[in-house]
């Protein structure tokens, strides 16, 4: 055989090992991407649906969120102006979490509706700038946050 | 100057769209004036760039917050330092910094290539002028980093408190130089594509660009993960985010690229192979500001939705047709000059090693791209995790790293047995110690233990190199062990510099492997209690909280714990962690409060402490995690970025280059052909 066609043979080998990865890990780490309005068409079309852990795109709606004094556990409501679910998150909120922002959950829902969320990423409010306002404006939610005990 | 760098931000327009012009008319019609003038109109397109990037300089300086620009992004007591690098912290800014690099790298690619390659110069500077262009009108007509207000607010919004750290100032930039260095690659490839110039004359070009790319991808990248690791809080520093991944794919490529330009040089073949990767690596980081800036892919690093991802999916697709066009039409000049001869040669393993990074770069690029594709085919947006990135980047890095020890011995052309085993009986030997070692001393993890196989193998090839170099160095010129050291560099810098990138990776594959061993704990203590933890080496940790402080720092209030911690009952010092409240000048809270964390740093692993919340005054509620050998990435990405200095820096005049002694290459069969002109 020529060195070419058995080069091209291991080339095929690398790239078939490669797709294989690809198609088998694609296949246990590929989740749902959905509002909480798609969630809730899927769930109302396959009950069965809410078994699968899917990750949730939407906006934490102002004033619901409960955290508790250690920060390590925290409920809240997300909408997407269609449906609306109560989060509950296990684990370490990032710093951008608070009211307002668009936040990916990724869990799923339990049988009281209820989702129950594993990682929850927060979306740097818009390209790093400071929350919506006008310039010179602070946003409502802005105070100083409960969990944490004023200076004076 | 505020003013001045507005009108010089049209002007610079101006001046990119007469390159453009004049040099393509010139290099049609082979008129010298023509090509002549676009070169100064390319000087000219930076000059005022630059004047427009001091524009905002001033205006950020001098708090000019009539600015919409200055006024999102800088309040009033920031300190100075983020002033100036405010100036890439909103997308408007981060466009004129662009714009700025490209036209700079621009104007010095024009300025060195002056007297040489000058049939294709035209189009070079032609390509150049476009690009150049596209940048500065999606900020003059869509970005406008000098767009004012109607009216002046009496302070700005402040810089989100994440951006405030040593590491994001100087990230961007390198990220940026690097990016925009695969800009100059690109139009030469143009330029000997139009003008059929494809020989090794233009690669000769463009080799120190993709050098300088290389280098500033390879620092940005590195810089990036440091800042993620000490910013944001969830002790990792990777985590396959559309952005990160975007930095990574072009880095992919040109490092490719830099390898299969060798066996271009050497043998004559891959000529279309080459020409593919310097314009798929510029493709590639015009995908990822798409991808970064247009908002189609949910990321963490979100900038907003902006109207300007379609001016960059414009200018995608208009490159690709271009060059798609351009490589099919001219198919016949691009044939190879050789043929691949054995398996068992440099060439294959070269290709293997590209073919190994390419399918890196799909593999990513298709996770990546996978929730717009799945929407495209099944209506659903599905995404993949890190594990789908792991799964397949694994084993293909593991490969990579084996072919790092492999190419650089084993001969050109064709390797004989005798060859191989002269060359890998001892690094071999390394690796299998080394594996050995660790099974002994308990680790079990096959993942990690076939890393660290490989590290030891591509060590001793390493050092198997230097070896044998300094060694004959000695013998030929009786030169000291340091002075032949360092000549033996010196004197073959392209090869011996490779050698110390080669081991940069080294160490950061073996950096990556520690994450393994990672461990953790959580705990809600109150003032003198304590917890204790087990990390991955059996060592027993005792953190004792010393309280909660509570003080006023700069543009921020801050509460940070602090606590006493002992190994095996040794005390190692205080570890701090803070939430920090950024305020603005009259003391009202700005953004969400932020997360500072606390590592206690050595070789071995990071004790890394986060602050997650006070329960009360008195009450601190903790994360604290052991992150073996992280050290080792930072270090790892020193190497590299040193190596790759050492590769770049520029050779004294060959004329006086004595015949100094390059290791034996093994050359197998080519010493044979050599008379053959091969």
């Amino acid at each position: 055989m020529k060195a070419r066609n058995k080069f091209l043979l291991g080339g095929v080998l690398v790239l078939g090992t490669a797709s294989y990865l690809m198609a088998s890990s694609i296949d246990e780490t590929a989740t749902y991407y959905l509002t909480p309005g798609e969630l809730a068409a899927k769930v109302s079309d396959n009950p069965r649906f809410s078994k699968n852990g899917v990750k949730v795109g939407a906006r934490v709606v102002d004033g619901t969120i409960k955290r508790d004094p250690g920060g390590r556990e925290l409920t809240f409501v997300m909408t997407d102006g269609k449906q609306t679910y109560p989060v509950h998150y296990r684990g370490v909120a990032p710093d951008t979490f608070t009211d307002g922002v668009d936040v990916v959950v990724e869990g799923r829902l339990d049988a009281n509706g209820v989702f129950q969320a594993t990682t929850l990423l927060a979306k740097c409010a818009s390209r790093y700038e400071n929350a919506p306002g006008q310039p010179g404006q602070y946003p409502a939610g802005a105070k100083h946050p409960e969990n944490i005990p004023k200076a004076s | 100057m505020i003013l001045v760098g507005e009108l010089s931000l049209w002007i610079a327009l101006l001046m990119a769209a007469w390159t453009t012009t004049v040099s393509f008319a010139g290099g049609l019609q082979g008129r010298p004036d023509l090509i002549k003038s676009g070169e100064r109109a390319m000087y000219a397109t930076f000059g005022f760039t630059l004047l427009a990037s001091i524009g905002l300089w001033t205006a950020l300086f001098t708090h000019d917050f009539s600015l919409k620009f200055v006024a999102s992004f800088t309040s009033a007591n920031l300190p100075k330092v983020y002033l100036f690098t405010a100036f890439w912290a909103g997308q408007e800014g981060s466009l004129l910094f662009w714009a700025l690099i490209m036209t700079f790298y621009a104007a010095v690619a024009v300025f060195t290539n002056r007297d040489k390659n000058r049939a294709m110069m035209p189009y070079v500077t032609g390509t150049l002028g476009v690009v150049a262009l596209f940048f500065i009108m999606t900020m003059a007509f869509a970005e406008n980093p000098f767009e004012r207000l109607d009216w002046v607010p009496a302070d700005g919004r402040g810089m989100n408190p994440q951006l405030q750290n040593p590491g994001m100032a100087a990230h961007p930039p390198m990220l940026y130089l690097g990016y925009v260095g695969t800009a100059i690659p690109f139009a030469f490839a143009i330029g000997a594509l139009v003008t059929r110039q494809l020989d090794t004359q233009w690669l000769g070009a463009v080799r120190r660009w993709a050098l300088v790319s290389w280098f500033f991808l390879t620092v940005g990248i590195v810089l990036g993960m440091w800042w993620a690791y000490v910013e944001l809080g969830w002790a990792g520093y990777w985590a396959w985010d559309a952005v990160e991944n975007s930095s990574f794919l072009p880095w992919l490529t040109v490092t490719a690229f830099l390898h299969s330009i060798m066996i271009q040089e050497k043998r004559g073949m891959l000529r279309k192979w080459n020409v593919t990767l310097v314009v798929l690596s510029f493709l590639l980081t015009i995908l990822g500001t798409f991808i970064t800036r247009s908002g189609v892919i949910e990321s963490v690093h979100a900038f907003a939705r902006s109207p300007i991802g379609n001016w960059f999916l414009a200018f995608l697709i208009a490159a690709t047709v271009l060059t798609v066009y351009l490589v099919s039409t001219r198919l016949n000049d691009l044939q190879a000059k050789a043929e691949l001869e054995s398996m068992v040669s440099r060439e294959a393993a070269f290709l293997y090693n590209n073919l190994v990074l390419v399918g890196i770069m799909f593999a990513t690029l298709w996770g990546t791209l996978f929730p717009i594709l799945s929407e495209w085919v099944k209506g659903d947006k599905i995404t993949v995790g890190p594990p789908f990135f792991n799964a397949v980047n694994g084993p293909l890095g593991l490969l990579l790293l084996a072919l790092t020890g492999i190419g650089p011995l084993i001969a050109w052309r064709r390797a004989s047995v005798a060859n191989l085993q002269r060359q890998f009986t001892a690094p071999l030997i390394a690796g299998v110690v080394v594996f050995v070692a660790l099974l002994a001393l308990g680790m079990r993890d096959m993942y990690a233990l076939v890393s660290y196989l490989l590290a030891g193998f591509v060590t001793g090839t390493i050092v198997q190199e230097f070896v044998k170099g300094v060694g004959a160095r000695r013998r030929m010129y009786s030169e000291g062990f340091f002075a032949a050291f360092f000549r033996l560099i010196g004197r073959n810098r392209r090869r011996y510099g490779g050698y110390i990138v080669h081991f940069g990776v080294v160490v950061l594959f073996a950096a990556f492997a520690g994450l393994m061993f990672k461990r953790d704990v959580t705990a809600t203590l109150k003032t003198g209690e304590s917890v204790k933890a087990t990390d991955a080496y059996g060592h027993e940790w005792v953190f004792t909280s010393q309280g909660i402080s509570f003080f006023e720092q700069l543009n921020r209030r801050v509460t940070a714990v602090t606590f006493d911690v002992t190994r095996d009952g040794k005390r190692m010092g205080l570890l701090s962690s803070e939430k920090r409240q950024h305020v603005n000048a009259s003391g009202e809270p700005t953004f969400e409060p932020s997360t500072e964390v606390g590592i206690l740093e050595s070789p071995k692993q990071d004790v890394y402490l986060v602050f997650t919340g006070a329960v009360d005054r008195d009450t601190a509620a903790v994360h604290i995690n052991f992150n073996p050998l992280v050290w080792w990435v930072w270090f790892g990405g020193i190497i590299m970025a040193f190596g790759g200095l050492i590769v770049m820096w520029p050779q004294a005049v060959k004329a006086e280059r004595e015949s100094g002694y390059v290791a034996q290459i093994p050359m197998g069969r080519e010493l044979e052909a050599a008379g053959a002109g091969a």
